[in-house]
């Protein structure tokens, strides 16, 4: 020990790299010597001890003395539980211990090089098309069960509404934390026009997108002038509003029983009738009446649904919208000074996001067969959102592979209950802390000079409002 | 006449929490620039502390007076500190530089992990507790609507006001509110000139989450049940009172956090219950929208 490493009087140590405190702020700032080098194992255990001092302080009232209803009913009473403090803290020591070995003992990171750099280059180019190979052949995979595919299902919606979201926050840069109000238009308006007029899935597919898209505008307009947080509270709020809405508004919406029975898809007239009989999709081809088969069309149905919004973005990032819509996000006022007319960028974005999501909303009207306001809290806005974030704004692969990780690995853990929500917002906070831009943290510029080269994600102004 | 003045001293003393709750908001996005996400959820934490420790000091045969209280208020508030200081460790300080959207999805997934946290470690039952402040004064009876105030939300009053009070004296009288308030109007130069920004920004989360505790605990005091769900919808209407007040001003939080009461009141006194929360996001929304910087707030001139 050199003398540097000065002890901190209890309390906890507001910068861990152990220089000493400025003290009470006043006279010259001293200069700073560059600290030695420290035997890093008596640091690390001083670290991992007060990381676990604070885990207890954090863990004893709330872990450590669970509050329950009386058997009789009447007032709470106290149950200690101070093994699971233990463990708790235990982990947080060794934890914390293991990750400041690792950080000061592992190997200089070495510099990439150039054929490395390609190497991975060449690998992720694989993966796109891999992945869509296994997405189409999937029901056909051997030990492709029921669950399975529904999971596909639910992955694939996420992966819409991820591509769709990532038009509006992405490309536009605008961030939508209410996106899950075109969601649920999308999904009531095909409920209320099936149900009510009796159309089927083709013509409202179409019109529960028109009708996202024409919310899209409708709320996309008052808030024009906001940009960044403020626009993500608005649109919070927007999103909240509609949801308090479908509660309240009975007579129309079922309010919190929602609406049942909702008719399912039908493959060019054919129906997915279980018991076979003539007009069944199973009696026109020939084939065993079967209730997979109803589930493989949805899952192709979304599959579909899902290429159009990746095929529609990648189309329309070559256009002018398009192009409009990054340099929207890059500067604002170089946009105007350039002669883009912003209030058009920008309903437009907030217009086909919205279409997207309501597109993907009339699938989950569809698939379900039920629609309640439950399904559209601010949570599932919360998720979508943190899918295109943890992927990497803006890439088309990256909101792909998030959606696969994160729901796929939430319903991993169903069993779990409670836990994997709380593991799903530690995986956003660890994922955000670890890899900022995402998991796939280059970007492809749309339009480039010579050769078309990927760059880094920290080049790209994404998300500032 | 006497309905309408009833409904003003409810307003009040719920608007006073909104506007405790509000200045942790308001001091986050003055020094940091961003939504602290999870503070609502921190205030939920305060409240469960609160209620674990009444509960503790009931069952140790404790009589719950003043003094009970008070010492609730203290541990709650130093618990629930350790946790916005935990949080801003863990989840924002790390992103400190990064992209604007980075911090604001941590705090987004320190919210969930802080609900289901207590979800998991309390359980998912609405926790009744039976009520310690009782009693009120009558102050006027009129055409057989008697307008009263009760003890609680006088104490809720007098409270807030105190710990307002001592706050002010913080932010404007000390050294550290100087640092604080230097690290607000340029971090960088800040830091320059010797003020360790790091702990600043962090004793600005221990009190902002402090204040939050007290908020917590007159909750509890005042409704008398609570889950682990009552962080989201408190703090997005928190949020909108320190917009509504002009997010960076700490009187304009508060202001904000009285208006938001007494318009939930009245709305839900006058139009319809179902609706009050459709009431306060609209107002949300127009203030965004025509006075983007609030009431109280300064204009920020964007240099290009």
């Amino acid at each position: 020990m050199s003398g540097v490493a000065v002890p901190h009087e209890g309390g906890v140590p507001h910068n861990d790299d152990g220089v000493p405190d400025p003290g009470e702020m006043t006279g010259i700032p001293r200069t700073a010597a560059p600290p030695p080098p420290r035997p890093p194992l008596a640091h690390a255990l001083r670290d991992a001890g007060i990381a676990a001092l604070v885990a207890l302080g954090l863990f004893i009232p709330l872990v450590g003395l669970r509050t329950d209803v009386g058997p009789s009913g009447g007032g709470l009473f106290i149950r200690t539980r101070w093994t699971d403090v233990a463990i708790i803290v235990g982990l947080v020591f060794a934890g914390r211990l293991a990750l400041n070995l690792w950080e000061s003992l592992r190997p200089e990171r070495r510099a990439p090089t150039a054929r490395r750099t390609a190497l991975l280059g060449r690998i992720g180019l694989l993966v796109a098309p891999v992945l869509l190979g296994f997405a189409i052949a999937l029901p056909f995979l051997p030990g492709t069960s029921r669950y399975v595919l529904d999971l596909g299902i639910l992955v694939l919606t996420y992966v819409m509404l991820g591509w769709g979201l990532n038009i509006v926050v992405g490309l536009a840069g605008l961030l939508d934390l209410g996106y899950v109000a075109f969601y649920a238009v999308g999904a009531y308006s095909y409920a209320l026009l099936s149900t009510t007029v009796g159309l089927s899935f083709w013509i409202c597919l179409p019109l529960a997108g028109l009708l996202a898209a024409f919310w899209g505008v409708l709320l996309g307009f008052p808030v024009l002038r906001l940009r960044g947080d403020y626009l993500a509270i608005v649109t919070l709020a927007f999103g909240e509003i509609i949801r308090v809405v479908l509660i309240n508004w009975v007579s129309l919406t079922g309010g919190p029983n929602g609406i049942s029975g909702i008719p399912r898809p039908s493959f060019f007239g054919l129906s997915f009738s279980a018991g076979g009989g003539p007009g069944s999709f199973s009696d026109f081809f020939g084939l065993e009446p079967s209730p997979t088969h109803r589930v493989v069309f949805l899952y192709y149905l979304i599959l579909a649904l899902a290429l159009l919004t990746n095929w529609v973005t990648l189309r329309l990032r070559r256009q002018p919208l398009g192009r409009a819509w990054e340099a929207l996000r890059e500067d604002e006022i170089a946009c105007r000074a350039l002669g883009i007319n912003v209030t058009n960028t920008k309903l437009t974005a907030f217009a086909i996001g919205a279409m997207f999501g309501g597109f993907a909303g009339a699938f989950f009207a569809t698939r379900q067969a039920f629609v309640s306001p439950e399904s559209f809290t601010f949570i599932e806005s919360a998720i979508i959102l943190a899918i295109v974030v943890l992927g990497g704004l803006g890439s088309q692969l990256g909101v792909a592979l998030a959606a696969l990780i994160m729901i796929g690995g939430f319903e991993a853990f169903r069993d779990l209950e409670e836990w994997r929500m709380l593991a799903f917002g530690a995986a956003m906070v660890v994922i955000m802390v670890w890899r900022p831009r995402g998991m796939v943290s280059t970007r492809t510029p749309s339009i480039s000079l010579g050769k078309r080269k990927s760059i880094s994600g920290d080049l790209v102004g994404e998300g500032h409002g | 006449m006497a309905y309408a003045l009833q409904q003003l001293i409810n307003g009040v003393a719920l608007g006073m929490i909104y506007g405790l709750i509000a200045v942790g908001y308001t001091m986050v996005y003055g020094i940091i620039g961003m939504i602290n996400f999870a503070h609502g959820d921190i205030f939920m934490v305060g409240a469960f502390i609160s209620l674990i420790s009444f509960v503790l000091i009931s069952s140790g045969g404790w009589a719950a007076g003043p003094g009970a209280i008070l010492l609730v208020l203290l541990v709650s508030m130093a618990v629930t500190a350790l946790y916005g200081w935990s949080v801003e460790r863990v989840a924002y300080r790390p992103l400190r530089g990064s992209f604007r959207l980075a911090p604001l999805i941590s705090a987004i997934g320190m919210s969930i992990v802080l609900q289901n946290y207590v979800q998991v470690a309390q359980g998912a039952r609405v926790k009744p507790m039976e009520s310690i402040v009782t009693g009120g004064v009558e102050l006027w009876h009129g055409n057989g609507f008697a307008v009263s105030i009760s003890t609680m939300q006088a104490m809720i009053v007098i409270v807030t006001l105190v710990v307002l009070a001592v706050f002010t004296w913080l932010v404007t009288r000390t050294p550290l509110g100087r640092a604080m308030r230097a690290c607000e109007q340029d971090r960088k130069m800040a830091g320059l000139l010797g003020i360790d920004t790091d702990r600043t920004i962090s004793i600005t989360f221990v009190i902002g989450a402090a204040l939050a505790a007290v908020a917590g605990t007159m909750y509890l005091l005042r409704y008398g049940v609570i889950d682990f769900y009552i962080g989201f919808l408190a703090g997005v209407k928190a949020f909108t009172a320190a917009v509504l007040g002009g997010i960076g001003s700490l009187p304009g939080a508060v202001l904000g956090g009285l208006l938001i009461g007494l318009i939930e009141t009245f709305w839900s006194a006058y139009f319809s219950v179902q609706y009050k929360d459709v009431a306060t996001f609209a107002i949300l929304v127009i203030t965004l929208i025509f006075m983007p910087t609030g009431l109280l707030g300064r204009a920020e001139v964007e240099k290009v």
